[in-house]
């Protein structure tokens, strides 16, 4: 039986496989751990932290802990839903998201965790910083206001696309997305049909003339709360999730 | 882009085999060449390297004595941290600004002068300090920041300003420095003399395996702050798969008010490379780093050659002491002004040639560390008592000091005490004995173990300098009864927001909004309900950062809130009128009302 690995979830047996990292094992179980910066198939990244379990007691990114037999995982309680909720509403102040007026409304990660988690506003003070746009590519628009800083386009670009088209520079809360060309997209070897432009999970990049190809009301998080899908990957649910005492 | 550029960097790039892996040489080269890495200079290094562009700028606008816009001949970093702003800082700083004609962070018109703030430069005994280009200037007056201008204004030679020659190796040729060691109560172990080669010696009559046995007989623990068992450390990277292994010495102190680092490194530099050669031949390493900190650079042409002359004794380089199986040669490497990098795992990404951004875990560095191999990263401390164990062997070693915490401890303490510097302490030692030892005026309070460590009242006096009471990685703050401790806390959270990478969010962001919230503590726009949501706050940045930086930044608040209470509760009050205390109405509209026209705007 070295191909399975036993631990728990909330009390609820888990089987993974050797070599599976926290979410990966969960997400084939069906148990949904929210997360913004983890990408199915590109390199664990564990910066956003919105997917803190408790692993052994231990608070961790569950993107980047592989799994261990026996190995004893909190996710949904109080405090980590608590720690989700603020870690969101710290990326809610840090940026300027103005979701009446983004394309991305309705199918943005971002806005759809905060629903899911129920926040109505953030209880820190916006932050308002100013950021740089970026429209000068043809096809394709930057919107740091709205950046989260998840690596996701910088690793699928480099990783994916075989470009590095994306990178950061600078450090702390000065931190931010750049393009690997002096100033401007349009001077970099970006094509919009490069993978790293699917992966955003917030408006920050844009294709242009699509925005609103679907109506608001009808995107992806209008129909369901996000992390549907993965609670209804009943594959294995029913069969490998068998409630244990406590 | 002229060729003469192009011509200049390509060599500097050759130099360093055009290896995308040293851009910190790189970087550090064209830095002290052109006074600035420009944007010209990021495409050739990349061009040659075959880094991308933004990799480049990725890790060059990383560190702070990086700069991408040209900096003054002369760069004056006047150190910001506490004990610095407790000596005077502020007026310090303001004599320089008015006889520069500057802002901090700006440069004069003619180029001449760049002058800026800077973390703790590692003097906090001889506070308010600075670094004029490399040169250290201790116990700053506003006399001596003006004097220091008009002669520099002469000449542009830091070097020649250094009247009075510091203590011990201070004063050697190839440090000539003003800085002291202020080494008091420290003829236990570490500061003792020795015969250079002894411990090598004895490690070498012992198989690897036997010397990882006598480390941890000696129960030594990481002198850092961490206490991991070192003994421990190097097993696992002894053990683990992939060929070359590395060992790397932290010199990169950088917890403010931490320097006894500094003083090791100047009058036991043997014994520090002594121990990283031991922890090299426990480990199975030919190869050493010492990660130096970017302050310390005056240290580094005497650090080099000390490191010659342990090459033509026989104590680096091919078969050690005639040990045929040992080769193991040391090289330096420059950090450039980033506290991130004292976490291990940060310090190999910039041992790396990246930004000094932290690592996932696992894999820890000794399974996949320096180049993806298995690495041993140890402090300065620990190394000279790895030698300290060899020489006296465990037995002795373990006769200082608890079960738990055996040997001795290096205090760096400074702020309201009349004999600030280096105590070397058994552990177990109380903080009573060390405010003695130190003459502390009439203590309220002691910062220990740095900004990441806690504020500490009279209650805990009694408690004992241990890693199971109070752990230290050896910064001690001593504050008398007319510090104002939350504009302490202000500063600490001030250095976190500072210094943190910005790779995970609850330190990048969190540590702003708690900074700002002792702010508006200070200002008193809190409500009690406001402290409570701050002190959740703290618990979410400390619980869920990724890094240790990002775990203990909130400890400042965290600890001030335990043990200092009443200073919060004196501030805040209910807002009278149902209005949160931070909103004011008028600075809200300010903006609009100056759109609009209106006399209110202005």
């Amino acid at each position: 039986m070295n191909d399975e690995i036993i631990f728990f979830i909330d009390g609820v047996q888990v089987t993974g496989r050797p070599g599976q990292t926290i979410i990966e094992a969960a997400d084939e179980a069906g148990v949904y751990i929210p997360r913004l910066c983890h990408y199915p198939g590109i390199e664990a990244w564990g910066s956003c932290r919105v997917c803190t379990v408790a692993a052994n007691g231990r608070p961790c990114s569950a993107c980047t802990q592989p799994i261990t037999t026996g190995l004893v995982v909190e996710n949904d309680t109080e405090t980590l839903r608590e720690y989700r909720k603020s870690i969101i509403e710290m990326l809610f102040v840090e940026g300027n998201h103005f979701c009446m007026f983004c394309e991305k409304s309705g199918d943005c990660e971002l806005q759809a965790l905060a629903y899911r988690m129920g926040i109505t506003a953030p209880r820190y003070p916006y932050l308002w910083p100013e950021r740089e746009v970026d429209a000068s590519h043809p096809d394709v628009i930057i919107d740091r206001n709205r950046c989260i800083l998840c690596a996701r386009c910088v690793r699928v670009s480099r990783d994916v696309d075989g470009k590095a088209v994306f990178q950061f520079v600078e450090r702390g809360p000065e931190k931010k997305l750049t393009v690997n060309a002096e100033a401007r997209l349009k001077d970099t070897d970006l094509d919009v049909t490069d993978e790293a432009l699917d992966v955003c999970p917030v408006g920050a990049l844009l294709k242009k003339r699509v925005g609103y190809a679907v109506p608001v009301g009808e995107r992806m998080y209008d129909q369901e709360p996000i992390g549907s899908d993965i609670e209804s990957n009943t594959d294995a649910a029913p069969a490998a999730a068998t409630e244990v005492e406590a | 882009m002229s060729e003469d550029l192009t011509a200049r960097v390509s060599a500097i790039c050759g130099e360093y085999g055009s290896d995308a892996g040293r851009m910190m040489d790189i970087a550090w080269r064209l830095q002290r060449t052109f006074g600035e890495v420009s944007s010209e200079a990021m495409d050739v290094i990349a061009s040659e390297t075959g880094a991308t562009r933004a990799d480049v700028e990725s890790c060059v606008s990383f560190y702070s004595f990086f700069s991408t816009h040209k900096h003054g001949r002369v760069v004056i970093r006047l150190s910001n941290d506490v004990p610095d702003r407790m000596a005077g800082y502020h007026r310090v700083l303001g004599a320089f600004e008015d006889e520069l004609g500057v802002k901090c962070g700006e440069t004069t018109e003619d180029g001449a002068f760049t002058l800026e703030s800077t973390a703790c430069v590692g003097l906090s005994d001889q506070a308010p300090a600075a670094l004029i280009n490399d040169v250290p200037f201790t116990e700053l007056s506003t006399d001596d920041a003006r004097e220091i201008v008009r002669e520099l204004r002469k000449h542009m030679d830091p070097r020649r300003l250094v009247h009075k020659l510091g203590d011990g190796n201070n004063a050697h040729p190839l440090i000539h420095s003003m800085v002291h060691n202020n080494l008091r109560g420290t003829g236990l172990t570490l500061f003792t003399s020795y015969n250079r080669g002894e411990a090598i010696q004895k490690a070498l009559s012992m198989s690897p395996v036997e010397v990882i046995r006598a480390v941890k007989t000696a129960r030594l623990r990481g002198r850092g702050g961490a206490g991991f068992p070192t003994g421990m450390k190097w097993e696992f990277t002894r053990g683990a798969r992939g060929e070359p292994k590395f060992i790397i010495c932290n010199a990169d102190e950088g917890e403010p008010g931490t320097f006894k680092d500094r003083v090791l490194l100047t009058e036991r530099s043997d014994r520090v490379f002594a121990g990283l050669t031991i922890a090299g031949y426990a480990i199975g390493a030919s190869e050493g780093i010492v990660y130096l900190r970017a302050e310390y650079a005056y240290l580094r042409s005497f650090l080099e050659a000390q490191l010659e002359k342990r090459r033509a004794d026989g104590l680096l380089g091919e078969s050690i002491l005639g040990h045929e199986a040992f080769d193991f040669d040391i090289r330096i490497q420059m950090g450039a002004g980033a506290y991130v990098c004292g976490e291990e795992t940060a310090l190999i990404s910039s041992c790396e040639g990246t930004r000094g951004d932290p690592k996932n875990r696992p894999p820890f560095p000794a399974q996949e560390g320096y180049l993806g191999l298995p690495t041993s990263v140890n402090n300065v401390e620990t190394l000279c008592c790895v030698a300290k164990i060899l020489e006296m062997g465990p037995a002795t070693f373990c006769e200082y000091g608890t079960h738990q915490s055996s040997g001795t401890k290096l205090l760096s303490i400074s702020g309201d005490v009349c004999q600030p510097g280096i105590y070397e302490v058994p552990f177990g030692t109380t903080l009573r004995e060390v405010l003695e030892m130190s003459e502390a005026e009439d203590p309220v309070a002691v910062q220990v173990g740095g900004p990441s460590g806690q504020l500490v009242g009279p209650e805990d006096f009694d408690r004992e300098i241990c890693f199971d009471d109070l752990a230290t990685g050896g910064s001690m703050i001593v504050f008398g009864p007319d510090r104002d401790l939350l504009k302490v806390v202000e500063a600490f959270m001030d250095f976190f927001v500072e210094e943190s990478c910005g790779y995970c969010t609850p330190c990048r962001i969190g540590n702003v909004l708690l900074r700002d919230a002792v702010t508006r503590v200070r200002q008193r726009q809190m409500e009690p309900a406001d402290i409570d949501e701050m002190e959740r706050l703290a618990g979410t940045v400390a619980r869920t950062s990724r890094c240790g930086l990002g775990q203990t930044s909130p400890n400042p608040i965290l600890s001030t809130l335990k043990n200092f209470r009443h200073l919060y509760d004196e501030l805040v009050e209910e807002a009278p009128d149902g209005q949160r205390r931070s909103f004011d109405l008028d600075a809200e509209v300010t903006a609009a009302a100056a759109i609009a026209g209106r006399p209110d705007g202005e």
